[in-house]
Formats: structure tokens, C-alpha cells, sequence
């Protein structure tokens, strides 16, 4: 009775598991070509101002940086943009071989339009991507990035609190440096360096 | 010896005032008085192209003996003023409305600057350029209105009347 007993519990249990995994290998998104190493970042699939659509698997080959941030965000995005800029500068003529995206967590304000004229005075080559909520939740939780809207004034309507280190993935898509807000210009430079070797 | 020193002493007047002409002008520290409260050095940033809002920073002393406390302001750019707290946690920026206003007490000096207590400047009605000037005005509770011009700088200035040599600023 008690053997029957186990037997069936056993086959049920691993009809669950196996409906379980067959349903996460249906529905999760791929895990990457299979190099043995977690894959933190993203995978995500973000529109950008020129109609194109970023998605992280494409973006393998090349390193990329990523800051999640918002157009109304008075000081901490625009500084950490300045600062990403001023790196890439210091970086030379390597930095054109980094992607750098800018990924807005305010995307009821934030158009792609208005990213790109937002983006295009700090460097021109900066992107600014948007989607829907799920669509960047999906990438900032893949990296370990917060972010969350609550309500302001009746002036500001809201604000949204936010990672504010800028993410750096290398050529394989790992997350490779995690630049606190605040790391001088002259250090993301050398960390960039040293990636892009 | 007196028909030495007179000449001495309007040349070096003379110098002076050609001194402060050429140091103070470009780095001009300019400060407000009102009542017991001290205003130093009212600064903001350029803005990028599309930006809607912009931080006001500069550092505000009392010499008094009564707490006083900023509540709001005006600025000649932007619809509305709100005075903002932000601060970092765990690498996560926040940011709040301060719904009672700064308090500043007797004898301190609280610096609104980035990374922290800042004037938020909302809805800009146009973009801040490097090296205008916008007028606006801080609301006290006790020291009532005071008039106060907003030295703007570089986009990426950490603190009022800084200088990056070496780095140009982006253009705007």
C-alpha cells in the first residue's frame, strides 16, 4: 500500500517537474549559446529613436554599457551621461568599438524622440532605448538594476528612484563592471580600457 | 617721503581695482543677504536638449538665532520650484519633495548642491546655457522673498564656478 502510495506520488511528481520544464523551455526566452556561463544581462528586446530594435542577443561581439535612467531625472542621469562621455573621450579611438544605451525607466514621458535630442548633447553616438514597462523591467532585473515610480507633487506627478551605476557587459554579454554613481571620469576610462583590449 | 607715498598708494588702489576686474569678473562669488540668513553662490547646469527639469544648488547660512526655513522659490525659466531631497541608497537614487521645506538652523550653513538637497526647477520653459544668468527667488519662512540671480555652468559641474581643464564641454 505504502510502495503504491510512493510509486504514485513519485509519477505525478515527475509528470510536475517535467510539464514545469517543458513549459519553461516553451515559454522562458533563450538562454545564450550555451557558453557554461550565466548569462546576466538581459536578455532584452528595447526600441530605439531610429525605429530600430535593440535586443541583447545582437549585441554580442561588441562590449556595451548600459544606464537605466529618465529625461526628468534632474542631476544623477545627466551627470552620470557627462561622465560616460567625458570617459569615452579619454578612451580614444577603442571607445567607438563600445556601445553606449541609455535605457529609460519613465517610458510614458520618455519617447524615443525625446531621448535622442536628450542623448545628443552629451555624446552623439549615445542611444536611448524604451519600451514597455515589462520590456524594461526584463532588462534592468537581468542586470540587477531597481527601479520604481512613485508619486511626487502635483507638480512633478512622479519621479522614479533608480540604479544609478552605469552596467558594462563585454563581448560574450556577461556583466563585467558595475560603475557606481560618482566614479571619476578617469577610472570608467581606465576600466573601459582595460575591457576593450 | 609724502609726495612718494601718495602716488604709491593710488597706483597700488589702482591695480587693485584692475585686479578685481580681471579675478573677479570670471570667477564673480556673488552672495545675498537677507535678515540673518546668507546666501552664497546660487548656481545650476546647462541643460541637455529636451530636459524638463534642472537642479538649483548654492549654500545657505544662518547667523541668526532663530531657525529659519526655505519653502519654495521662483525661477524665471521653469513654471514651477519645488524644494527636493536626494540621496543614494545602495547604489539606488532617490528622490523626494521636502513638503516642509529646508530647515536651517542658527549657526549652520546647509549646502544644497548635487547628490543632495537641491531647488528642483520643473517644467523648463526653455534650455540653460553656460554662462547666463536666470533670475528667481527664494521664499523663507521668516526671511521672506529674496531675489537671487542663478549663475548657470557647465553640464557637468560638480559645484558652482568649477573649471574642467582638460575636458571640453559638450555642446549643447
Amino acid at each position: 500500500m505504502n510502495t503504491l502510495k510512493l510509486v504514485r506520488l513519485v509519477a505525478w511528481g515527475s509528470i510536475a517537474v517535467l510539464t514545469a520544464a517543458m513549459l519553461y523551455l516553451l515559454l522562458a526566452p533563450k538562454p545564450d549559446g550555451g557558453s557554461g556561463v550565466a548569462s546576466i544581462g538581459g536578455p532584452f528586446r528595447l526600441a530605439a529613436a531610429d525605429g530600430s530594435i535593440v535586443e541583447s542577443e545582437r549585441l554580442k561581439g561588441r562590449p556595451f554599457a548600459l544606464f537605466f535612467g529618465f529625461t526628468h531625472c534632474p542631476e544623477v542621469c545627466p551627470t552620470a551621461m557627462f561622465e560616460l562621455s567625458e570617459a569615452l573621450k579619454d578612451v580614444g579611438p577603442a571607445a567607438a568599438d563600445l556601445k553606449a544605451y541609455f535605457v529609460s525607466v519613465d517610458p510614458e514621458r520618455d519617447t524615443p524622440e525625446v531621448l535622442a535630442t536628450y542623448l545628443s548633447n552629451f555624446n552623439p553616438s549615445f542611444i536611448g532605448l524604451t519600451g514597455t514597462h515589462d520590456q524594461i523591467a526584463s532588462a534592468a532585473t537581468g542586470l540587477g538594476v531597481f527601479f520604481e515610480k512613485h508619486e511626487g507633487s502635483a507638480a512633478t506627478g512622479y519621479l522614479v528612484d533608480h540604479t544609478a551605476s552605469v552596467m558594462v557587459l563585454d563581448r560574450e554579454g556577461r556583466l563585467r563592471l558595475v560603475l557606481p554613481f560618482e566614479t571619476p571620469a578617469e577610472d570608467i576610462a581606465s576600466d573601459l580600457t582595460q575591457l576593450l583590449k | 617721503m609724502t609726495r612718494i607715498r601718495i602716488p604709491v598708494r593710488a597706483e597700488l588702489r589702482a591695480s587693485a581695482v584692475a585686479l578685481l576686474a580681471v579675478f573677479a569678473v570670471p570667477s564673480f562669488a556673488h552672495d545675498y543677504r537677507a535678515g540673518d540668513l546668507l546666501i552664497d553662490h546660487p548656481w545650476s547646469r546647462a541643460t541637455p536638449g529636451g530636459a524638463k527639469v534642472a537642479g538649483g544648488f548654492m549654500t545657505i547660512r544662518n547667523n541668526g538665532k532663530d531657525v529659519d526655513r526655505l519653502v519654495g522659490g521662483t525661477f524665471d525659466a521653469s513654471g514651477i520650484v519645488e524644494i527636493h531631497e536626494m540621496k543614494m541608497d545602495g547604489g539606488v537614487m532617490k528622490m523626494r519633495a521636502l513638503e516642509k521645506g529646508l530647515e536651517i538652523k542658527p549657526g549652520q550653513a546647509v549646502e544644497l548642491k548635487p547628490g543632495s538637497y537641491h531647488i528642483m526647477f520643473i517644467e523648463l520653459k526653455r534650455p540653460l546655457k553656460e554662462g547666463e544668468s536666470v533670475k528667481g527667488e527664494l521664499v523663507f519662512e521668516k526671511a521672506g522673498r529674496v531675489p537671487v540671480e542663478y549663475k548657470i555652468e557647465n553640464l557637468g559641474a560638480k559645484s558652482g564656478s568649477e573649471h574642467h581643464g582638460g575636458h571640453g564641454a559638450p555642446k549643447s
